[in-house]
């Protein structure tokens, strides 16, 4: 399939792993060559991160054969791994700010001396020996200095410095890019050809289409728990590449998709110009109307998250503008948002959505209490009626109103979540990812309860990573990439459209 | 039906109460009896609800902090600034007027007690802004305080202990009205307001999600800092009205004793009142029954006549007891381990 003749330094074959039952990888293979970029795609759940945490030793693969140079090998812990030669950089940088670049390149295998194996850090060899490991990526930095006062992208090249041993053979590198700006991208991608020039073999993991074809060099794409095929990256058009990822041909038409509602109107309930943050969201243009669905679309990462953040005053911008009815306001907090009529159905249900140990008739309450103040207190028996209204209305089960929300099920803390804002009346209602990690038939109740609000008047900002909701629900989408806004379809658009919109640079 | 009562969150403080007074009754069978002398109730339990006024009402404003995941360890400076500032305001000096001999202030009562009071609101505010708006962690944000309001309440009375000579200040903390303590009317009017604000406001609500999800808390338009803050300040406030309480009750003031290890009592009195550290869920009537365990287990030592040099040792044991028995987790593990030998069977 490849013109490399070299032998496979890195091959895993038949590769399975369940979790409690439930397999998450099955029949996986992975083969890795020196000196060469190998971009391992899939989309969330496709069993990615779990290959890698069998690749260094994290889990133990219940089935299946890794050969390192033709021998077999089962590291059991990431130290063993490492010490075969198979170096991890993860996506957080797992580093101690408050230590200086030497002690956590070093952190937990200093060189000692003196008596009886030493007890005394060689302090000279350390920072002779990082200076030796960084100079080895191109970094010449103090190494002396606290890690906590370089920037970023610095950081991420220390924990690569501290990955790589002397003998590594495989560096593998989990979204490495995730929180660096475009510059600081192209210095790790110096870097990472520095290193594929000197015979390493580099797995990268990205959400960033553009960012894998710019550095990669085979690409091995997983879907469910199952290898889908490995490809060298100049044979597989951006197209190809989202089909594999989705399992399903590109140029199917969806017949699910939205014909333009009557209640969509002309009165243009919000708008941004140019709003953005920095690192966060490049300069954003956005209108949203009374009675309309807006799908905001792109892969994980993109900025939809972001610009749901702004426009709920969770983080402040620092460029453009957002009116509300004509009015250029200001939100600096959540509180101002929701005195505007806006409501945000956060991501993470569990750590930013739900109070667990309140109860359901408490969580629902929560939100119009919030905006009423403190002193127009709804009594028990207003709160109660409130959240019977609700639990009745969209179905959510639960032993009863006084159960704590932490003990619903996920779906049905969702629609408690979503029916804490039904609560306040809103104008505009944001949900991101409201159907993540929920059965289908509760997704199905929430979609369907979205369009009815939207034929109410309310408007609605849709996110979602399952595009197939995002183009059924939507009376327009606007489309993300790389944290800006790349494009606007119309209603009844197709999957594959907006597809064809993320990859767009490269079509 | 025991069953019942022990799932009640508040039923092992109470019977641990009840423990500690009937301890106190075998040792000393005269604790339970009140008779009516010099116009007033007078016994141990008027005794013990009148000692127990000061820490009742810091426990009240430490309770609302560690509902909202705070601490608040500077309370027994607080405890000192405002009782230095009372003390000091009021002096007091025997002056003869028209030939007689009349007590007269430095400055007017009323001024001196909202005075101590405003600056202890101040010093929980400061608390507040440097936990909520800087994002200090709460122990050290008032480590600050507790270390620097030691020196202040030092400044104030000039490193002296000043004894106060103004027979109107003592009403507030040795006083009685309708033959009870006057302190206990003052606990009972802060108690009353504070129970009204959390039943009949969103206050409690709001305090709850705050310290059980900060994030959630601010995700749904609760002010959460604002709100942190004001909680700091009222446990100020608290604070000062024990200040004033103590400070009349000696009648005097002493910048290095006055409150000394009051915020330990306090975070004790919560946390055997079922206010759990971690925050969120609180019970006001718990930390009452708390603070008031302690006072009676204090009052206990005594009165059994334990050595002075090991009175702390022995109140520690007991208050460890006494934690260990509140614990579910712990009596889960002991009544295993009381049962395993009949289980086991071998042994004979």
């Amino acid at each position: 399939m490849t013109g490399t003749s070299a032998l496979p330094v890195l091959e895993l074959t038949g590769i399975d792993k369940e979790f409690a039952a439930n397999p998450v990888l099955r029949g996986v293979q992975l083969r890795l060559y020196p000196g060469e970029i190998h971009a391992l795609m899939g989309q969330n759940g496709a069993g990615k991160s779990t290959l890698i945490k069998v690749l260094t030793g994290v889990l133990e693969s219940s089935g299946g054969q890794m050969l390192l140079m033709g021998q077999s090998i089962r590291p059991d812990s990431p130290l063993a791994a490492q010490k075969l030669g198979i170096s991890t950089v993860y996506q957080e940088v797992n580093l101690c700010p408050n230590l200086s670049v030497a002690e956590n390149v070093f952190a937990g295998r200093y060189p000692r001396y003196g008596w009886t194996q030493g007890y005394r850090i060689d302090w000279s060899t350390v920072h002779r020996r990082a200076r030796e490991l960084l100079a080895r990526i191109g970094l010449d930095i103090d190494v002396t200095q606290l890690l906590a006062t370089f920037p970023v992208a610095v950081q991420q090249l220390v924990a690569i410095a501290r990955a790589l041993g002397v003998e590594s053979k495989v560096l593998i590198l989990d979204e490495p890019t995730s929180s660096l700006d475009e510059d600081e991208v192209q210095k790790l991608f110096e870097v990472l050809r520095r290193l594929r020039g000197e015979g390493l073999a580099i797995v990268f993991v990205s959400h960033f289409l553009n960012q894998v074809y710019a550095i990669s060099d085979r690409i091995t794409v997983l879907r469910n728990g199952e290898w889908v095929g490995e490809w060298m990256a100049d044979a597989l058009p951006p197209q190809a590449l989202i089909s594999a990822m989705l399992g399903r041909e590109f140029a199917v038409q969806n017949t699910h998709a939205g014909q333009q509602r009557d209640s969509a109107s002309d009165v243009v309930l919000l708008q941004t110009q140019g709003l953005g943050q920095a690192g966060r969201l490049q300069p954003v243009d956005l209108k949203l109307h009374a009675g309309e669905v807006l799908g905001l679309a792109g892969l994980l990462g993109a900025g939809r998250t972001e610009l749901a953040r702004l426009l709920f005053g969770l983080e402040t911008s620092d460029k453009g503008s957002l009116q509300i009815d004509g009015q250029t306001v200001q939100l600096s907090n959540p509180a101002d948002a929701v005195q505007f009529g806006i409501a945000l159905c956060p991501e993470e249900r569990k750590t930013d959505g739900i109070v667990a140990e309140l109860s359901v008739r408490e969580n629902i309450a929560l939100a119009l209490q919030a905006r009423l103040g403190v002193r127009k207190f709804l009594s028990i028996a207003e709160q109660t009626t409130l959240a019977e209204h609700f639990v009745k209305t969209l179905g959510i089960k639960t032993a009863s109103i006084e159960t704590p929300i932490g003990l619903l099920s996920g779906g049905n803390q969702q629609k408690a979540v979503i029916a804490r804002w039904l609560a306040t009346d809103p104008r505009l209602l944001i949900l991101d990812e409201p159907t993540r990690g929920i059965d289908v038939a509760a997704k199905q109740e929430i979609m369907e309860e979205i369009l009815r609000l939207a034929r109410a008047g309310m408007a609605v900002l849709f996110i979602s990573s399952e595009m197939s909701e995002v183009v059924r629900v939507s009376d327009r989408i606007a489309v993300l990439r790389d944290r800006r806004k790349v494009g606007e379809l119309p209603g009844g658009s197709t999957e594959d459209q907006v597809y064809r919109l993320i990859a767009a640079d490269h079509v | 039906m025991f069953k019942t009562f022990s799932r009640h969150p508040r039923a092992w403080p109470l019977l641990t109460l009840l423990l500690l007074l009937i301890v106190n009754v075998v040792f000393n069978p005269g604790f339970l009896h009140i008779e009516w002398r010099d116009g007033h109730l007078y016994g141990s339990l008027i005794d013990i609800l009148n000692r127990a006024a000061p820490l009742v009402l810091v426990s009240l404003g430490m309770t609302l902090v560690i509902a909202t995941r705070g601490i608040d360890i500077s309370v027994g400076a607080v405890v000192a600034i405002s009782a230095a500032l009372a003390a000091w305001m009021i002096g007091g000096a025997l002056v003869v007027q028209d030939g007689v001999a009349v007590h007269a202030s430095r400055f007017p009562m009323p001024l001196a007690i909202l005075a101590a009071l405003g600056v202890a609101v101040v010093c929980g505010l400061w608390n507040g802004v440097l936990v909520a708006r800087i994002g200090m962690q709460p122990i050290i944000a008032t480590l600050i305080l507790m270390v620097a309001g030691r020196g202040i309440a030092q400044l104030i009375t000039g490193g002296q202990i000043i004894t106060i000579y103004y027979a109107p200040f003592f009403f507030l903390g040795s006083g009685y009205l309708a033959g009870l303590p006057f302190s206990l009317f003052i606990v009972a009017l802060v108690y009353g307001v504070l129970h009204l604000a959390m039943t009949r406001t969103a206050l409690g609500l709001f305090i709850q999600a705050v310290g059980i999800n900060p994030v959630a808390a601010r995700g749904v338009g609760i002010q959460a800092r604002k709100l942190t803050v004001w909680v700091y300040a009222f446990c100020g406030f608290c604070a000062g009205v024990a200040g004033l309480l103590i400070s009349s009750n000696v009648k005097s003031a002493d910048g290095n004793n006055a409150g000394q290890l009051l915020e330990l009592d306090a975070i004790l009195a919560v946390t055997l009142g079922g206010t759990a550290l971690t925050g969120g869920r609180f019970s006001l009537f718990g930390s009452v029954i708390g603070a008031l365990i302690i006072q009676t287990l204090t009052y206990a030592i005594y009165s059994l006549g334990v050595p002075p040099e090991i009175n702390l040792v022995v109140k520690a044991v007991v208050v460890f007891a006494v934690m260990l028995l509140q614990s579910a987790e712990f009596r889960a593990t002991l009544s295993v381990w009381m049962h395993r030998p009949a289980h086991a069977g071998g042994r004979a």
